[in-house]
């Protein structure tokens, strides 16, 4: 049991983030004391909703540039939304985003599903297609704090036991995912497909469909980040989280989710997030220049897989060797 | 089973004609000369030399990848990390620049920056093993985060007089010193993809990769050598757009590996491998030049003209498999 959890991808990485924080902590207490961890775990929060839905389409062999684009997209349209009806409740600000989110992903899949496209390329498209709609329907200007509601920018900063609403939606969507993953059929299915798509049409399972699913979901974590960022910085313009989609699939990357499908845990990508966030967040009260980030990050990315190739790989040589023995 | 013998066995399926006809490359020029007609009609200034000639500009040092890149997604790869090599390369050459160095110096510096970062990612990918979309994605941030770090929000602009030929010269009239290269690179590029053995190599390697080890074929060292032509190509780019901006900021070039990947896949390479040509790649450079400058000339912003070259990359793959369907459908 022990040396099996010592082994796991997911143990190593924890135990990656407490020897950061130690190594911060010594220098710099302050960073650790449970306040500054709320911070950090709320200005991760975004991070993770959409590492969750990038998940569940790297796990069918897919992967999904548009989320960057989609968040602004979303955000844009909630925003106008916004400034257009003053009096729309959350909730309802909360449905649109979800919907809205949704049904751009469910473009992607579509395209992945009925038409084969392979993945990158129609995510490549998407992405370039929907910054664009950002900009058409905002006619490049930026929507600010003063034209929003104080409903529509308070919400995610509200404090429920000392946590905001941010984190507790952040701590939900990981539930619901880790529900989702290990005890649904659909779940399940997203594992079957990236492991082996011709086992899993024998096995009754639609691949088309699993994988235009994974894209939906994406699609709505993404449609509600984009109303989460929006109000969370109370600024809503074209090149919000530009770029961001290439640090989800870091983040899933170093959680341990493998690019070639089927393989990976909400966990795992958790911890990915984290991990990111806390190098994020420690930058500059250790006084480096936030510019040191990209390559931090970089650095992080390729440091993960190899490692994690280099894992799998002893693992195949036991195998082997102990073949050789028994013949 | 006899009824196969009597069966009329053609000894080839098309003409040559035929095959022409109906490829990719003769689709895709359809579309540059109707785009190209459409822009004269709609815009008086279209039709002018030296417009024209400013339109090459928009293609030419994305094409310089191009080619590269479509030798490597040929081969089963990608590399994401081109336009952070260019930032990565530019930064070098303009401190350099700073410090006085030459022209030559100045370019051969770039140059040998853009082989290090080939080499780098080839060596993570043939080496190690590692999915080179990620790796790349990996290099993507190192690269720029290497720029970001030595320049932060500083330029370098002191770059020598000379220095303005690659981006800014004529060979002659209004044909540009980068044009001319555009050229060269696809003559080049044509000639190693459909004419020798390596070329040959990276096609089976696309196809499959296994099949190609057990023919006799280097897959890693082709691969470790696509990489670095990658990096090369990415920098010779980096010396045109430096020497065309004067300027090196960090944020050069940013996103512009989607555009040459835009590219690549419009041009007619499958994006699984296996098969592509050079000449698809030089007419899509074109298509999406003419697509921008045409656009620009009717004051199209330029986020707006990417959502038409997003609809052209998905529309350009998605058109024919519809059809193929809806004609499967009905017989």
């Amino acid at each position: 049991m022990m040396p099996q959890l010592l082994k796991s991808r997911e143990a190593i990485l924890l135990a990656a983030i407490l020897a950061l924080l130690a190594i911060i902590a010594s220098r710099f207490p302050a960073y650790v004391e449970p306040g500054n961890l709320i911070n950090v775990f709320n200005d991760t929060s975004t991070l993770i909703i959409l590492a969750m839905g990038q998940m569940c389409v790297i796990l069918t062999r897919c992967i999904d540039l548009s989320v960057a684009a989609n968040v602004a997209l979303t955000g844009m349209v909630v925003a106008t939304l916004n400034t257009l009806m003053p009096g729309l409740p959350v909730v309802a600000i909360l449905v649109v985003a979800l919907v809205l989110g949704a049904c751009l992903g469910a473009v992607n899949g579509l395209l992945v599903w009925k038409l084969q496209i392979p993945a990158i390329v129609v995510t490549l498209g998407t992405m370039t297609i929907f910054r664009g709609i950002v900009f058409l329907i905002s006619d490049g200007k930026w929507i600010n704090a003063h034209e929003m509601s104080a409903g529509f920018k308070d919400f995610p900063r509200m404090e429920i036991a000392g946590l905001p609403m941010l984190s507790w939606i952040a701590v939900l969507v990981v539930i619901c995912f880790v529900v989702m993953i290990n005890r649904t059929p659909l779940g399940r299915s997203f594992f079957a497909v990236g492991g082996n798509p011709n086992a899993a049409v024998y096995t009754g399972i639609d691949v088309g469909r699993t994988q235009f699913l994974a894209f939906t979901i994406s699609g709505m974590m993404a449609g509600l980040t984009g109303y989460l960022w929006v109000s969370r910085f109370a600024v809503a313009y074209v090149d919000i989280a530009g770029g961001f989609e290439l640090e989800v699939v870091a983040a899933c990357v170093i959680g341990g989710i493998s690019i070639a499908g089927g393989v990976g845990s909400v966990a795992g990508t958790l911890l990915g997030a984290l991990f990111l966030g806390v190098i994020k967040n420690a930058l500059p009260v250790v006084n480096i220049s936030p510019f040191w980030q990209l390559a931090i990050s970089g650095s992080a990315i390729i440091i993960a897989v190899a490692f994690n190739a280099q894992s799998s790989r002893t693992k195949g040589r036991v195998i082997l060797k102990s073949a050789e023995h028994t013949a | 089973m006899t009824d196969a013998t009597h069966h009329h066995v053609p000894d080839r399926l098309t003409t040559p004609l035929q095959r022409t006809l109906k490829s990719w490359e003769t689709l895709l020029l359809a579309v540059a000369i109707a785009i190209f007609l459409v822009n004269s009609f709609a815009s008086p200034y279209f039709l002018n030399a030296w417009n024209l000639s400013d339109a090459t500009f928009n293609f030419t040092e994305k094409a310089m990848i191009a080619f590269a890149m479509a030798l490597v997604i040929i081969s089963g790869e990608i590399d994401l990390s081109v336009a952070s090599i260019i930032a990565l390369t530019s930064t070098a050459m303009g401190a350099a620049a700073e410090v006085g160095v030459g022209t030559p110096g100045i370019v051969l510096i770039g140059l040998a920056v853009g082989l290090a970062c080939g080499a780098f990612n080839g060596a993570l990918v043939t080496g190690l093993g590692l999915p080179s979309i990620v790796v790349t994605i990996g290099t993507m941030s190192l690269f720029r985060g290497i720029s970001y770090i030595v320049l932060g929000d500083q330029a370098f602009t002191n770059y020598p007089a000379s220095f303005a030929w690659f981006g800014q010269g004529y060979a002659f009239w209004v044909i540009s010193i980068e044009f001319v290269f555009f050229i060269l690179f696809a003559v080049i590029y044509g000639v190693v993809l459909h004419k020798t053995n390596f070329g040959r190599a990276v096609f089976s390697i696309g196809n499959n990769p296994v099949g190609a080890l057990f023919s006799g074929i280097r897959v890693k060292r082709v691969k470790f050598i696509l990489f670095l032509l990658t990096g090369l190509m990415a920098a010779f780019a980096s010396v045109c757009l430096t020497s065309r901006l004067g300027s090196t900021r960090p944020s050069i070039a940013f996103g512009m590996e989607l555009e040459v990947v835009t590219m690549v896949v419009l041009g007619g390479v499958n994006i699984l491998g296996g098969s592509g040509s050079i000449p698809g790649v030089v007419i899509a450079a074109f298509v999406m030049g003419l697509v921008t400058f045409g656009l620009g000339l009717l004051n199209v912003p330029g986020i707006v003209m990417s959502i038409f070259i997003g609809l052209l990359l998905i529309g350009v793959i998605a058109l024919p498999r519809v059809w193929k369907q809806l004609r499967q459908a009905r017989s």
